[in-house]
């Protein structure tokens, strides 16, 4: 499919799930759909880097933080459009990330991973100490109630965060189509092959760090909004970091629809477990499921697709022999 | 042709250390353009941190690596490949996720195109089945490298490297491991490419290969270079043969 169709088709499927939590005439369906599309935009995020480059980034939290802290200081500032400050967000985090490229790409593997993990405590600890946005103590957010033609604040919040959504799949299926997909492959394949064959990898590496950093930081800009009041502990949270990890995983990280389909997955269990036994309980389903992948599919549910549809028999022969063996038959 | 303008590769005094191990000691190395170059040595005699050294894998302490009038010290592999310095690996490294025809893709999008040589995707898709063909893997153009057999993953190096339209082609081991039959197929191929223009230097074990192969041979032993000319009088070097068969 051509990309500008599929972005026509993405619109027209996030209208049609606007329209139907607008029907739905209860507020809660926008306030629990921001969190799963979030979270889209967060593993898809980290699949560019993770999934496509292989390396594995444990700081999603600091870029998340990043943004929101720039709309907070935004806030305090100038405030702004929501749209602006997700671009400032964007930029803030897009910057950070190609500096931390820039410092950490030359290592690989658990050293790359620890390092990025290090940037999120470097970050938190100077936010708890920057007083200026509240610090440890934190920052209140004051959102207005309504907003014209969307009715309550949330919803518009909801549309800003599903275009998100919508932006951030439509980047990743272009770069997996791209030349620069190719390249990001070879990075996760063999690096000095890579190089050998003429690939930049330094200069993919980055690119791949500013990307998926710039749209973890945009990501993360809504969020004073949506949650009023912010402090350290919750824009660092480590739902941030290990979700944006084991959706893709659970998903399937070599293509952009399994950071999509884990992070639909899992968030909405989640939002499911919130509301039915505790929010507790949130990263215990995320960790069981994770380890129940790694174990059953370790390529994830698109993993499961890929290896169902290379064994079925031409012509559905597979389905008849089921069918047999369910009535008895001798297959 | 003056001397300078035949000569492609240029080694001079090239040094490298692992620590307090010396892995390569004042190495220099003339190559013109069009020679067979065969590269021997036992093993740990630093054939390969030589070529990792010349390709730019390895950045080396001493030297310098002048390559088609351009100095290369400080040039990352990539640059280095861009600039017509193909290799093949000690052990096959393909691109396991991709299919064999885009291994070929790599070099063709990312190489050639740097050159300025536009080209459009049915041109790189045709291109990559030429290269396919030539080394007998067309059939399984779509197959990922895990398919292919020993032999098949030498002639995948060798192609994607040859994708990548080099001047010399520095072919690292690329019949260890094969049977007789096999390793004529890869010598053809290596001939075939060197009657199209490419220089080559192979480094290789498999001494009826080397001999037949090589219009010139270069010995290192522990890192030093003992002995570089005419194939036939090189292997009768008395310094070279206690290397190989001891005192």
């Amino acid at each position: 499919m051509r990309s500008d169709l599929f972005l026509l088709v993405c619109l027209i499927v996030g209208a049609a799930i606007f329209g139907a939590a607008f029907a739905l005439g209860n507020d809660y369906y926008f306030f629990a759909g921001y969190v799963v599309l979030q979270y889209v935009v967060l593993s898809t995020a980290w699949n560019i880097l993770g999934g496509y480059c292989g390396y594995v980034n444990f700081g999603s939290a600091a870029f998340f933080a990043l943004g929101a802290y720039s709309t907070v200081a935004m806030y305090k500032l100038a405030p702004l459009p929501i749209p602006v400050l997700v671009i400032i967000g964007g930029i803030v985090s897009g910057i950070v990330g190609l500096c931390m490229g820039y410092l950490t790409l030359r290592l690989r593997g658990a050293f790359f991973a620890i390092a990025t993990l290090a940037l999120a405590v470097v970050l938190q600890t100077f936010v708890v100490n920057w007083g200026f946005v509240g610090g440890s103590r934190g920052a209140y957010i004051i959102r207005p109630e309504a907003i014209w033609p969307f009715g309550a604040y949330i919803r518009y919040l909801f549309l800003i965060m599903m275009l998100l959504a919508i932006g951030a799949i439509t980047v990743a299926r272009l770069i997996e189509r791209s030349r620069l997909g190719y390249g990001f492959a070879t990075i996760r394949d063999d690096e000095l092959a890579a190089e050998a064959s003429g690939v930049p990898t330094l200069r993919l590496k980055l690119i791949a760090t500013t990307i998926s950093g710039a749209l973890m930081g945009m990501a993360g800009a809504p969020f004073p909004y949506y949650i009023g009041f912010l402090q350290p502990s919750s824009a660092f949270g480590l739902d941030y970091a290990v979700n944006s990890i084991a959706m893709p995983l659970i998903g399937g990280t070599t293509s952009w629809v399994g950071p999509l389909i884990g992070a639909i997955l899992l968030g909405s269990l989640q939002q499911i477990a919130t509301v039915t036994i505790s929010s507790a309980v949130n990263l215990l389903i995320v960790g069981l499921l994770l380890v129940g992948f790694v174990i059953v599919a370790p390529n994830g549910i698109i993993g499961l697709v890929h290896k169902y549809i290379q064994h079925r028999p031409v012509g559905g022969v597979g389905r008849r022999r089921v069918e047999a063996d369910a009535t008895g038959h001798v297959p | 042709m003056t001397a300078a303008a035949a000569e492609l590769l240029a080694v001079d005094n090239l040094g490298k250390r692992f620590g307090g191990f010396v892995a390569l000691d004042n190495i220099s190395l003339s190559v013109r353009r069009g020679e067979r170059v065969g590269l021997i040595g036992p093993n740990g005699s630093g054939k390969s941190t030589l070529v990792n050294c010349i390709c730019g894998t390895l950045q080396n302490e001493a030297g310098s690596v002048t390559f088609d009038g351009h100095p290369l010290n400080g040039a990352s592999a990539h640059q280095r490949t861009r600039r017509g310095l193909s290799r093949t690996f000690q052990l096959p490294r393909p691109f396991a996720s991709l299919s064999l025809a885009d291994n070929l893709r790599i070099p063709l999008v990312y190489t050639v195109a740097s050159r300025g040589a536009r080209q459009s995707g049915q041109a790189i898709e045709g291109r990559c089945v030429e290269l396919l063909r030539e080394v007998g893997l067309d059939a399984k153009a779509k197959n990922l490298p895990r398919d292919l057999t020993q032999v098949e993953m030498r002639k995948l190096e060798l192609a994607r490297a040859m994708a990548a339209e080099p001047k010399l082609l520095i072919a690292d081991e690329s019949m260890a491991g094969l049977t007789h039959s096999e390793v004529e197929e890869i010598l053809a191929l290596l001939m075939r490419l060197n009657a199209q223009g490419v220089t080559i230097i192979l480094i290789e074990h498999i001494m009826r290969a080397v001999m037949s192969f090589s219009q010139r041979l270069v010995v290192l032993v522990s890192g030093r270079k003992i002995a570089d000319g005419d194939p036939n009088v090189v292997v009768r070097d008395p310094e070279v043969e206690r290397a190989y068969l001891g005192q």
